[in-house]
């Protein structure tokens, strides 16, 4: 059954024909490795690694675009507020000058009344002061007659009396109180 | 059926043959089983035997299943991308990577089909009715050192220049000089010789022995079991031992394929960086 060759072959010296079939066949798994099996290995590496970056990459670009809008809505938000303190500003300025304003108003209007007031108090007593002055003369004369027991019939006579007198008076008035002439006359007329 | 064919032949004729007769081991026949067919190209003749077929459908059948693994590649794997994957990236970055170095990676397509040649190959020793590895026929694994003896050799002139590769193997740097006289004559052995012819010997060596082993516990089981005397009793431990050998040999495989594999980034290595 066993071949002759076997009994006395070396196995440490193998045949020329049996190592030519080894480089055929190793030949053979380096070609198909080197051609299909290799390229499509890194191939599917590649691609792994890319839609794992790819992911990491992406996820970093959503953090860079939420970070983004957070700080648009911080400097909105800011400028917002900038905004309504401005305006609040402007309303308390505005509502101060409104104020000034009407004060002013207010103090011209006062001021238009006391003066009106002052004005017809003025013409009320330069009206009394000439009624008295007619009638005081009268009454004095006529009480100088009665008391005299005369008539002093030199009304030219009399008439500059009367007004020496007043003058008098006024001069005295203007001698005590230093203030308008009116106060002075309407002094001088009560006493 | 089996290459054991003859020597269980054997065994069976010698149960019948008489006492005297006893166990006949398997031999050296082992490995040169009979020749199918026989053929003479330009003077150099082919003898095809059970194990070239062997080798062929182990190499086909391991092409076969690298090829389905990438046949449909997607990012994510499916269960046969993934075993395809596994292997590969094993010898990709466990060994074209990390062993040969950073410039290594253009290595790992040719570390990968050595691997998976061998694997194949070594994987047949302990399939049913193959049950011989081409491994042990020392042809195969010289085929493969002489590759690779050629290539690191290549390799370490193409990356570091042919004055600087051979002086740096002839004279070793920070060696004292009087030791060149030791040393220069053991890094020529060591690089020229002995690498290559350990690489094809542990590879044969092992797958050898292994199918010896395997052989004789089989063969030993049955040649028990068929005595009539007292001796049937060891059967089933010789029949133990072919099972646990088994095991052992199944370890072997995967060893051996890894350990070729490495051998061979440390060479291509100190071929492309000048580490003296």
């Amino acid at each position: 059954m066993r071949t002759l060759a076997a009994e006395s072959a070396n196995p440490l010296l193998p045949p020329v024909g049996e190592i030519i079939i080894g480089l055929i066949a190793f030949g053979l798994v380096l070609l198909v490795i080197f051609k299909f099996v290799a390229p499509r290995f890194e191939q599917v590496f590649v691609a792994r690694r890319e839609a794992i970056e790819g992911g990491i990459e992406r996820a970093e670009q959503m953090q860079a675009e939420a970070k983004a809008a957070l700080e648009r809505y911080q400097a909105q938000l800011a400028e917002a507020r900038n905004e309504a303190a401005q305006i609040r500003d402007q309303a308390r300025a505005e509502g101060q000058q409104i104020l000034e304003e009407l004060r002013a108003q207010a103090q011209e209007e006062s001021a238009r009344i006391v003066a009106r007031g002052q004005e017809q108090i003025a013409a009320a007593r330069q009206q009394v002061v000439n009624e008295l002055r007619g009638q005081i003369g009268a009454l004095a004369v006529d009480l100088a007659g009665r008391v005299v027991g005369e008539s002093l019939a030199d009304d030219a006579r009399r008439s500059g009396t009367v007004d020496r007198f007043l003058d008098e008076l006024d001069g005295m008035a203007a001698g005590v109180s230093p203030d308008g002439r009116s106060g002075t006359t309407l002094a001088g007329g009560t006493r | 059926m089996t290459s054991s064919a003859p020597a269980l032949v054997d065994v069976l004729a010698a149960e019948g043959g008489g006492e005297g007769d006893g166990f006949q081991a398997p031999g050296l026949g082992e490995f040169y089983p009979e020749v199918l067919v026989s053929f003479s190209v330009l003077g150099v003749d082919f003898e095809i035997t059970r194990i070239t077929l062997i080798l062929w459908i182990a190499t086909l059948a391991m092409l076969a299943f690298l090829v389905a693994t990438v046949r449909k590649p997607s990012i994510v794997p499916g269960k046969l991308q993934f075993v395809g994957e596994t292997g590969y990236s094993l010898v990709r970055d466990g060994i074209a990577r990390d062993v040969v170095g950073p410039k290594g990676l253009p290595f790992a397509p040719f570390l990968v089909s050595l691997f998976f040649f061998i694997l194949a190959n070594n994987m047949m020793s302990i399939i049913p009715f193959a049950q011989i590895s081409p491994m042990s026929k020392f042809a195969f694994p010289l085929v493969l050192a002489a590759i690779c003896w050629v290539m690191y050799i290549w390799i370490g002139i193409r990356e570091q220049g042919a004055g600087r590769y051979f002086k740096d193997i002839l004279f070793l740097p920070g060696v004292p000089k009087p030791m060149y006289i030791l040393v220069t004559p053991i890094e020529i052995l060591q690089n020229f010789i002995v690498r290559p012819f350990t690489l094809a010997v542990r590879l044969f060596a092992n797958m050898f022995a292994g199918h010896m082993l395997l052989v004789v516990f089989s063969l030993g089981a049955v040649y028990l079991f068929s005595r009539d005397n007292f001796s049937f009793v060891f059967g089933p431990i010789s029949a133990l031992m072919a099972i646990v050998m088994t095991f052992f040999e199944l370890l072997v495989i995967f060893l051996q394929a890894y350990v070729f594999t490495v051998l061979m980034g440390t060479y291509l290595n100190g071929s492309i960086e000048a580490e003296h």
